[in-house]
């Protein structure tokens, strides 16, 4: 690095780097970026039985430093990484997930993100079970963690090019000292999009040895970047040398690598059957969500596309020559990569790169949703969002709603800046995207995401609230990620009940709701909308990866009794908590756990003014046919709903009208679905935990029942 | 490059290349620890697993671990293992064992001693 000499170290602490017990350092790292405080912080036995670690941790941390009127950019706002007791394993697929923590830009509330990478285990292993972040620094600075050495620095660093695919780079270098030594750095990074956007994410960098390059996975939701870039911070970076597969000093090593063994054999044996995820990544989802008009097209507006297929093939597009786990020991390998591909726009332009992706959520945010099913500009797109460190889903579902109000004569050439955002004009997408990363023209608004753009619009440009509402996807503030949920009563309750906004990462249900029809009734919705979200959170307080759960399965589990829940999955799970903890808990044990974190982030949200009923709501579009155009493209299916599920004729009746029928009928069942899971979770019908709830669940901490009360 | 090749409807199973093995690699008897392995078949005959240095396990280690030498024979280097058993479970001849004492896991290196303690000849060395 050329700046060598600039680099000037403003702080260092020294410490003795500990060695794991049973998954657990039981300090976290803590640094104050406004004064330079680096200190170590003792977890007590209280807080790691409760709140376990990973989300538990980022939860717990953030309750102490913010008030119920924080704001994401006041300086008491935390960034908090933690990966929680499992991760750093590396016998099994999916057991290096890190999860960040921090107020969201758009939703003001807590935002949880889950990502792999290597910097979770690393920083375990370099004894901190977490990593919380406060303050502002006053110039860009690096924290830099030397596990190996056991120091921790705030460094100032000269202000080149912050953009991830440069500065990711250029950290790894400078950090290691041979190329052998590159594999033992991590970086977390964004880009000048999280700079002038609300929808910054942060970049999680593992060195790819076979291909010698920095790989990235991302934090993606809820603008985290965002706040990462408020407080001055260019990159984390953490060392650590002589990974081995002991490093968490589990309690029962043979039961986790016995467990993983045979999770690779199946992996082996089913993968090329199934899902074909090694070969393939999630991308394998683009086609079964086109063929089940799940994949959005044209800002949710439909749900499939004949030109779909030009998208739906990748496999031929990735380089197959390594191994493609976020974290070691993941044969699963859904992190693929695109080599050599030539960038026909912005910044960058007619420079050769490796892009990372795509995702299935990137294919259909940046692809279908608006409008352009080209696997070049999903490339591209993905390559710049990446790099500007931007979330491609809040990118993609924010341009999709633009493109919609466009197309609506709501905004026109002359606010855009004469960009002519109409559905399918990949150009203009592209040149929205650099505008947002650059902070320039349109880009200024449309990097608020949806929540502040309805305001805007309906503020500045006259637009009808009613119908923004209905169409801008996002709920709590968190745009939609890349599902249809119109024929599926328990998803649409999924992405509105989610805490931290319309993710899917709680519930997906689609399929078992939909297309198996595992849970025709309320009861069972509300079953459903228990455990899944309580399982899945799961995977978040011990930093495990969710796709190894159930996107392969083994060859007898739709013989099981409950093939939805992939039985012998969950104890394998089991197998790798207790074998490293030392623990005996079942499943009961788990999801009771993770109901306590769960109830936890339900009052956080409480805390910070949404964690009501009034908060789950959700736009119509999500729920059933806003426009003629839609009711229209689906008429066969919502003609036949309005006769055998409504009992309305729909013989003579105009388009408009039986809008109106569906979606009075509609709304109700959400309402009761909400009502049937509100009750099964042991909270009020305003949506909020009560009591007893929460003293059952040992939550019921005198601040958290102070504040509950106010409610009741 | 020659590989231990095996004529199984020689192999009486009298396991002497197993100890063999184990004996030269990690000087026990101990049979868990051969890099070949004799399974009796339920008809009563035997089944001989070792590595056919196919390279399938060089694709999947994450780490580099696993090579194959210029001699074309596979080879782990045990400072380099990770221990994600990602190769044991993606052996399509099942010839990559992990014992539960030993962390890296171990596979034929084709030294060939197995094959001159075996009586019946059921395995040799073969040019491939
Ligand atoms: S399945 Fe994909 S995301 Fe999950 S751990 Fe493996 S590589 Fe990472």
């Amino acid at each position: 690095m050329s700046e060598d000499q600039a680099r000037k170290v403003i702080q260092t602490f020294k410490y003795e780097p500990k060695r794991l017990e049973r998954g657990y350092s039981d300090r976290t790292l803590y640094v104050n970026l406004s004064d330079n405080t680096v200190k170590a912080k003792t977890i007590s036995e209280e807080t790691k039985d409760v709140f376990i670690g990973g989300r538990g941790y980022g939860l717990y941390y953030l309750w102490q430093a913010v008030t119920g009127v924080t704001k994401w950019n006041d300086p008491e706002n935390e960034i908090i990484i933690s990966c929680g007791p499992i991760a750093g394993i590396t016998q099994y697929p999916g057991t290096g997930k890190s999860i960040v923590v921090t107020l969201s830009p758009t939703t003001g509330t807590v935002i949880d993100s889950n990502v792999g990478g290597y910097f979770g285990p690393f920083m375990k292993f370099s004894g901190w079970d977490a990593l919380e972040v406060q303050g502002k620094a006053e110039r860009d600075v690096v924290v830099y963690i030397d596990g190996d050495k056991g120091v921790v620095t705030i460094e100032e660093v000269p202000l080149g090019d912050l953009n991830t695919h440069v500065l990711a780079e250029r950290l790894t270098d400078y950090y290691s000292e041979s190329e052998n030594d590159k594999k033992n750095i991590s970086v977390v990074s964004t880009g000048t999009g999280a700079d002038n956007s609300l929808m910054g994410m942060l970049n999680f960098s593992f060195y790819d040895r076979k291909r010698k390059a920095v790989r990235i996975k991302q934090a993606g939701r809820g603008g985290i970047g965002s706040v990462f870039r408020d407080k001055n911070i260019a990159a984390f970076v953490i060392k650590f040398s002589n990974v081995n597969g002991d490093l968490n000093n589990p309690a029962d090593k043979k039961r986790i690598n016995d467990t993983g063994i045979k999770m690779h054999k199946e992996v082996a044996s089913m993968d090329p059957k199934q899902n074909n995820m090694r070969k393939r990544g999630t991308t394998m989802l683009t086609p079964i969500a086109n063929d089940n008009d799940l994949l959005p097209v044209c800002n949710f507006k439909f749900g499939t596309h004949p030109d779909a297929v030009k998208i739906t093939k990748w496999e031929d597009k990735f380089c197959h020559t390594g191994s493609d786990g976020c974290w070691y020991g993941c044969t699963v390998g859904c992190a693929k990569v695109v080599f050599g591909f030539e960038l026909r726009t912005g910044p960058y332009k007619g420079q050769k790169v490796l892009v990372d992706g795509p995702e299935y959520e990137t294919i259909g945010a940046v692809g279908s949703n608006v409008g352009v099913f080209d696997r070049d500009h999903i490339l591209e797109c993905n390559f710049y969002c990446d790099t500007y460190g931007i979330d491609t889903i809040s990118f993609g579902t924010g341009a999709a709603f633009i493109m919609e109000c466009y197309e609506n004569g709501i905004l026109n050439k002359d606010i855009t800046g004469g960009l002519e955002l109409n559905f399918g004009n990949r150009e203009a997408v592209m040149e929205l995207l650099h505008q947002i990363a650059g902070g320039e023209g349109f880009g200024k608004i449309a990097g608020q995401g949806i929540r502040k753009m309805k305001k805007i619009f309906v503020e500045q440009y006259g637009a009808n609230s009613r119908f923004l509402e209905d169409i801008g996807m996002e709920a709590k503030g968190l745009e939609y990620s890349e599902y249809i949920s119109k024929e599926s009563l328990a998803q649409q309750a999924g992405y509105g009940m989610a805490n931290k906004g319309a993710q899917h990462d709680e519930a997906w249900l689609i399929f078992m709701d939909t297309v198996l029809k595992q849970i025709p009734t309320f009861e069972d919705k509300a079953e459903a909308l228990h455990f899944f979200p309580m399982f899945r959170t799961w995977f978040g307080l011990v930093g495990l990866c969710k796709l190894p759960w159930n996107d392969v399965v083994p060859a007898n589990n739709a013989d099981t009794d409950e093939p939805q829940k992939v039985p012998e999955h969950v104890e394998n799970y089991l197998n790798l908590y207790n074998g490293v903890t030392g623990k005996e808990a079942t499943i009961d044990d788990i999801l009771f756990e993770s109901e306590a974190v769960y109830n936890f982030q339900r009052v956080f949200n409480l805390k910070m003014g949404v964690g009501k009923r009034e908060h789950d709501s959700i736009p119509y579009r999500s729920v059933g046919p806003v426009t003629v155009e839609e009711y229209e493209s689906r008429q066969e299916r919502y003609d036949d709903q309005l006769k055998d599920l409504i009992g309305v004729d729909p013989s003579g009746k105009s388009t408009e009208e039986k809008i109106k029928v569906v979606r009075e009928y509609r709304e109700k069942q959400y309402e009761i679905l909400v009502d049937t899971v509100y009750k099964r979770r042991g909270w009020t019908d305003q949506g909020i935990p009560t009591l007893d709830t929460l003293k059952r669940l040992r939550v019921d901490f005198p601040d958290v029942v102070g504040l509950v009360k106010k409610h009741l | 490059m020659k590989i231990v090749a095996k004529k199984p409807e020689l192999c009486d199973g009298c396991g002497i290349c197993e100890e063999t093995c184990a004996q030269a690699w990690f000087k026990e008897k101990d049979k868990e620890k051969s890099a070949i392995r004799i399974m009796d078949n339920p008809n009563g005959d035997f089944n001989i697993v070792v590595c056919d240095h196919c390279g399938e396990c060089v694709d999947v280690c994450p780490v580099e671990a696993i090579k194959t030498a210029k001699s074309g024979i596979v080879t782990i280097k045990d400072s380099d293992c990770v221990e994600c058993y990602s190769c044991v479970g993606f052996c399509p001849k099942g010839a990559m064992f992990k014992h539960p004492e030993e962390p890296v896991p171990f596979k034929c290196t084709s030294c060939g001693k197995c094959v001159k303690e075996c009586p019946t000849g059921a395995i040799y060395m073969e040019e491939v």
